[in-house]
């Protein structure tokens, strides 16, 4: 067994492929250990005709690059991605397995991980060595919490890297190797009949180019007490953002949620009122240049992202934050 | 249509939390605990595809006693009958360990659909149901928003949540599990018969069985490193305000 196993993730669409872009940062994450354990760096990408995504990866620094080929594989399905993947780990046998922490991946990985007997290490936002042996650190409880987790079982190891946690441009350029790989699949094997992408609304509101924005949460409790975010909105002339349970509740559109499901926005000032700042929503809102939060506890992980906080109830903070807003601007 | 759902408990969203002695877990002590929030949805759907195309509705629970009144409230809402795995210390197993003790505990159910939250709001590593589904053999689907039984009532197509506002639809045969996202409906709330009916209801336990070695173990715990200087603003809420407005007029300049 040897060498560190990165499996990058992309569609083709109208012909072309389209990277998940955290493939990028699942390579680097997968350098940095094949690097501090002295093993080898190897990629793969599966689908029907991989030969293009495989010839990109190829230009990076790695030992080898597989690209796994099945025409059963042109549509996503978490059977033949298993079924895949294991054949391919099975003949490649490497020490460790990272997968950029996608929904792809999410939905495919625990399973063939299990194959193997094995459990993923999910979402791991950093990799540290102690004593020569990797330690994974993960986020646990929506963030309020940090874990080390150690992996103990004979192998192969698989890991899964949280969106933003590694850094894409660090990973360096070469040349090298590849092969094509063509697992044995049947129809039979894939259970499920995957549909076509779709979207459901319509995006009439574009939060991405917008340079102000006041984001609200849970925290606000009813959907009687959004006037209040509203009017601080109004008074910065800012746009009006929310967390999903918001949204969720139809308490503001939906396209109006900021989020890896929402959209993704980059504003100068960024408010965040009543968020505690899961991962699923700072993935859409790190971009932002000035982070603001409002919230009552001291230790809500979006403290971690804020460039500015005040700890204290929405509901007297935001008020008279709304007042001093009118009060600078003279209205 | 047989319909098991699984179900963990949680400490309660926004709880205080300390680290236990040993640095490895919370200190249970002075913790409440809940249904873990993309379970409680997870059982809605359940208790809906029952009142519209009849059957069970079964909750299982892996956990220590406090479980019961998890599993007695999910009675209430409406679950048919509940099976408690009693397991003391679930946060040193593993996911595949967890998800074969929930596995073995209704290998002889014979349900049609399993379902279950997309991950635990604890320890939130999104696997338990998609490694029950390899250790069934039974195929899956994950994030889903919306189930619907085929007519002929052997299949089912689910809509599944993709990054940035995408869906795409999936089809497969039953029996089948599926990991449910929050939010997809409006969650129920028990009534008085409901309470009074769940304390009639069956809830079978099962002892876990011996579990092999962890192949990942969750050895430490603490406070995340801050990756950046906040500055904290003080002061009486009105203070704080006006502070606030200075720093955006004058320092990042938006007023
Ligand atoms: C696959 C997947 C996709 C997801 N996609 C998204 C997404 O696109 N966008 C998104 O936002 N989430 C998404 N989520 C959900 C995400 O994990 C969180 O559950 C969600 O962001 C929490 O929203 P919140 O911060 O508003 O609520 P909570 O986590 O409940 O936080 C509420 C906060 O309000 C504070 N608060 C309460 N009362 C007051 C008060 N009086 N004054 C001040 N503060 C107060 C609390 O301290 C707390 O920090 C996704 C989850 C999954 C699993």
């Amino acid at each position: 067994m040897s060498g560190v196993l990165v499996v990058l993730e992309f569609r083709t669409q109208d012909g072309l492929a389209v990277w998940n872009r955290i493939s990028w940062e699942a390579l680097a994450a997968g350098q940095e250990l094949a690097a501090e354990i002295g093993q080898p760096l190897l990629a793969a990408v599966a689908g029907e005709r991989p030969e293009g995504p495989a010839a990109e990866v190829a230009q990076k620094k790695l030992a080898r690059v597989y690209g796994v080929a099945h025409e059963l594989l042109a549509a996503y399905t978490a059977d033949g991605y298993v079924a895949s993947l294991e054949q391919l780990i099975g003949a490649v046998r490497p020490t460790y397995v990272v997968m950029p922490h996608t929904y792809q991946v999410r939905d495919f990985a625990p399973r063939l991980a299990a194959r193997f007997g094995e459990t993923l290490i999910a979402d791991v936002v950093g990799i540290r060595m102690d004593g020569g042996q990797p330690v994974f650190v993960r986020q646990l409880l929506q963030g309020k919490l940090s874990g080390d987790y150690l992996h103990r079982g004979p192998g192969p190891c698989f890991v899964s890297t949280q969106a933003g946690a590694f850094r894409p441009e660090t990973v360096e350029a070469g040349a090298c190797e590849v092969e094509t790989f063509e697992p044995k699949l049947e129809a039979a094997m894939i259970r499920s009949v995957p549909g076509e992408r779709f979207r459901v609304s319509e995006k009439s509101v574009d939060l991405t180019a917008a340079p102000l924005i006041v984001s609200v949460g849970r925290g606000i409790k009813e959907k009687e007490n959004i006037p209040l975010v509203e009017e601080l909105a109004q008074a910065l002339g800012a746009e009006l953002a929310a967390s999903r349970p918001i949204c969720d509740n139809g308490w503001l559109p939906m396209e109006r949620q900021v989020g890896s499901s929402g959209q993704s926005v980059s504003p100068k000032v960024y408010i965040a009122v009543g968020i505690s700042g899961a991962i699923q929503h700072l993935v859409g809102m790190k971009g932002s240049k000035a982070v603001i939060a409002i919230n009552k506890d001291e230790n809500a992980p979006i403290f971690e992202v804020a460039d500015y906080g005040i700890v204290g109830d929405l509901f007297a903070v935001v008020p008279a934050l709304t007042a001093a807003v009118r009060k600078a601007k003279g209205m | 249509m047989k319909i098991i759902v699984a179900v963990k408990q949680v400490p309660v969203r926004d709880s205080l939390i300390h680290i236990d002695s040993s640095g490895r877990w919370l200190d249970e002590g002075e913790l409440s605990f809940e249904i873990n929030e993309p379970d409680a949805y997870a059982l809605e759907a359940a208790l809906l595809l029952k009142e519209k195309h009849g059957g069970e509705v079964v909750v299982l629970c892996a956990g220590p006693e406090r479980a019961t009144q998890t599993m007695r409230e999910a009675l209430a809402k409406g679950a048919d009958r509940a099976i408690h795995v009693e397991a003391e210390d679930l946060v040193r197993m593993d996911t595949f360990g967890v998800a074969r003790l929930l596995a073995a505990a209704i290998a002889d159910e014979k349900a049609d659909l399993i379902l279950t939250g997309l991950q635990s709001e604890d320890l939130g590593l999104g696997q338990t149901g998609v490694v029950m589904a390899e250790v069934l053999g039974i195929p899956h689907a994950t994030i889903i928003m919306e189930i619907e039984l085929e007519e002929s009532g052997g299949r089912i197509r689910v809509k599944r949540e993709l990054e940035e506002g995408w869906f795409q639809t999936v089809e497969m045969p039953l029996p089948a599990l599926l990991t449910i996202q929050s939010g997809i409906s409006k969650l129920r709330y028990a009534t008085l018969m409901g309470i009074k009916k769940a304390k009639t209801k069956e809830v079978r336990r099962v002892a876990a069985g011996a579990m092999p070695e962890a192949t990942v173990s969750l050895e430490r715990v603490y406070p995340p490193q801050k990756k950046k200087e906040t500055r904290m603003i003080g002061g009486t809420p009105t203070e704080a305000a006006a502070a606030l407005a200075d720093v955006l007029q004058f320092e990042v300049r938006v007023i």
